[in-house]
């Protein structure tokens, strides 16, 4: 499960918590501050990236089968 | 004494056509080739040189040799930078020619990419109504299916091979921490789907022993094809499976610099003895933690995690460098290194500018705060592939490069330069000079041979068996004197 994973990476779950009073649910996996600082600079490039992404993601991951090679 | 490291990267894409579910890889790729090699198609790879399955430990080739592609007649050249085109299995694989510093390899991998690029466009242009090809620099379609990025390294045949086993093992598991290009979930058959959500590496999931033979199943960390491609009583060409494909400049460039150099220290005994309890289990450890802090247990009992096992290789390093191999080109390795090893040990995603799979992280982490994405949302699995694309308006590693987001090493007008244009100092400039200047004459080639048609008596061998000569210094002069082929056979059997 996704959530176990996330239990073995302190720094992602403990890291931040209470360092800037935020008062975000439990269950969120960063810190509001490290949240807020990513999305500002990556809000230009998300909205770019969105123009260029193939449009049916779930078809086009299905459809990307490989033949073993090497 | 240690010889001089002379390496390149050969890598397999991955290669799609939307909407078209019957298309056939191996054809489009040859297509995909030939179209962009033109002319020089009809150069045939000579396959007399390889033996594929000679065992590094002594052993007899296991089984003949299949039919090769060659047989299939698909498409196989080389260009005039002095690297190799072909198909492979189901995948256009780019050879870099010779490169003897990190930094020109970056220069000539980066080359690859756009040898693909053009050739998608060329298809486009000449076969408007043909199937839609995208191509993926990466190694996994994620769903258990593997292709390879394998790097070569020139190293002394006098060295012994079980050293090279016991001190290139412990680094190649922890060099993880700034090689792996990222991927979202795992296709360990080991391990239930869904645990991991996502890891350093593209390839760990895929290597299940130690040592061995095998490229495609059983993979082994340490693989022992011993095909020199070159003096086989002087050399080996260490042929590295366990890498993976890298977008990022930085982390090509610490990959093959710090390989290169830990590599010397094992000819010159000054490694270290790191050996791991079970290296097969640290490595996937190691490829499943992104805070980089996990440890394994070492054969003396310590736990060390990546970044320490590395910091070990780097301390023993420095003074090598320091006593027997002070270039400029090594001291711009130790820099990087130290650098990237500090960061790990602090703030891993910190490191976004220079590694793959902290860029691919911040990306991914980025759209999953926006949308609310799970890890398992087919859109999150689509932006990990589409960042290998090699299309520049498209890639999405290309998109973070344009907005300054990601550092490079190098420039446009090198990597386009290198395109066409061999490196100076290595076999690689012959090779590629010869390719351009007696295209005609060429009848076939090899990594240490090229075999020549003067029109008259049989065909004539030129062994190239010294990676290191045939370079500019060697040979301008010789090419230029020499107007055609058989003159410049007559030249250099005069």
């Amino acid at each position: 499960m996704p959530q176990e994973q996330e239990q073995k990476r302190p720094q992602r779950k403990g890291g931040g918590s209470g360092d800037d009073g935020s008062d975000t649910d439990a269950g969120q996996t960063t810190t509001t501050s490290k949240a807020a600082e990513l999305k500002d600079e990556m809000d230009d490039i998300l909205d770019e990236i969105d123009s260029v992404l193939e449009e049916n993601a779930e078809e086009f991951v299905k459809s990307y089968v490989q033949k073993g090679g090497e | 004494m240690a010889i001089p490291k002379v390496f390149g990267i050969e890598t397999e894409y991955g290669i799609t056509a939307a909407g078209a579910p019957d298309f056939n890889p191996v054809l489009a790729s040859s297509i995909l080739i030939s179209t962009y090699a033109g002319s020089l198609r009809r150069i045939r790879w000579d396959y007399e040189q390889e033996s594929p399955l000679r065992d590094a430990r002594g052993f007899e080739p296991l089984a003949a040799r299949e039919g090769s592609d060659e047989d299939l007649g698909l498409a196989n050249v080389i260009l005039p930078n002095g690297s190799r085109y072909y198909v492979d299995h189901a995948h256009p694989e780019y050879s870099t020619p010779e490169c003897i510093t990190p930094r020109e390899l970056v220069v000539h991998d980066k080359a690859g990419e756009r040898v693909l690029e053009r050739s998608l466009a060329e298809v486009a242009r000449e076969l408007p109504s043909g199937p839609r090809l995208s191509i993926y620099k990466n190694n996994s379609d994620g769903k258990g299916n593997s292709y390879g990025t394998h790097e070569n390294y020139l190293v002394d045949r006098a060295t012994p091979f079980g050293d090279i086993v016991r001190d290139l093992t412990p680094f190649f598991v922890s060099r993880q921490v700034f090689c792996g290009a990222g991927k979202v979930g795992a296709e360990a058959q080991w391990e239930e789907r869904g645990s991991t959500t996502y890891q350093l590496t593209q390839r760990a999931d895929f290597f299940e022993t130690e040592v061995g033979l095998e490229t495609t199943l059983k993979r082994p960390i340490i693989n022992t094809r011993d095909e020199p491609h070159a003096d086989p009583e002087k050399y080996r060409r260490l042929h590295v499976i366990i890498g993976d494909a890298n977008m990022c400049e930085v982390a090509t460039f610490l990959k093959v610099g710090t390989t290169a150099i830990v590599l010397k220290m094992i000819e010159d005994r000054f490694t270290p003895d790191l050996s791991i309890q079970n290296p097969v289990a640290a490595l996937h450890d190691v490829s499943r933690d992104i805070t980089c802090t996990v440890t394994v247990p070492m054969a003396d009992g310590r736990h060390l995690s990546a970044v320490q096992l590395q910091w070990e290789y780097f301390e023993h390093a420095k003074k090598y460098v320091e006593r027997e191999d002070d270039t400029p080109e090594n001291q711009d390795v130790l820099t990087r290194w130290e650098s990237v090893l500090s960061a790990l040990e602090t703030e891993p995603l910190s490191l976004h500018r220079e590694l793959d799979w902290v860029a691919k992280y911040r990306l991914l982490t980025a759209y999953r705060e926006r949308d609310g994405l799970e890890w398992s949302d087919p859109k999150l699995q689509a932006i990990d592939l589409q960042y290998h694309d090699v299309r520049r308006e498209r890639g999405l590693y290309y998109r973070l490069a344009a907005s300054g987001k990601v550092e490079r090493l190098t420039t446009d007008e090198e990597v386009d330069v290198a395109v066409m244009e061999p490196p100076v100092d290595t076999r690689a400039y012959f090779r590629g000079r010869c390719i351009s200047k007696y295209a005609e004459a060429i009848a076939a080639a090899s990594w240490d041979s090229l075999i020549v048609d003067t029109g008259v008596d049989a065909l004539q061998r030129i062994p190239m068996r010294e990676p290191l000569r045939g370079t500019r210094e060697h040979v301008e002069d010789l090419l230029r004197e020499c107007e055609d082929a058989a003159s410049l056979v007559a030249r250099l059997q005069g």
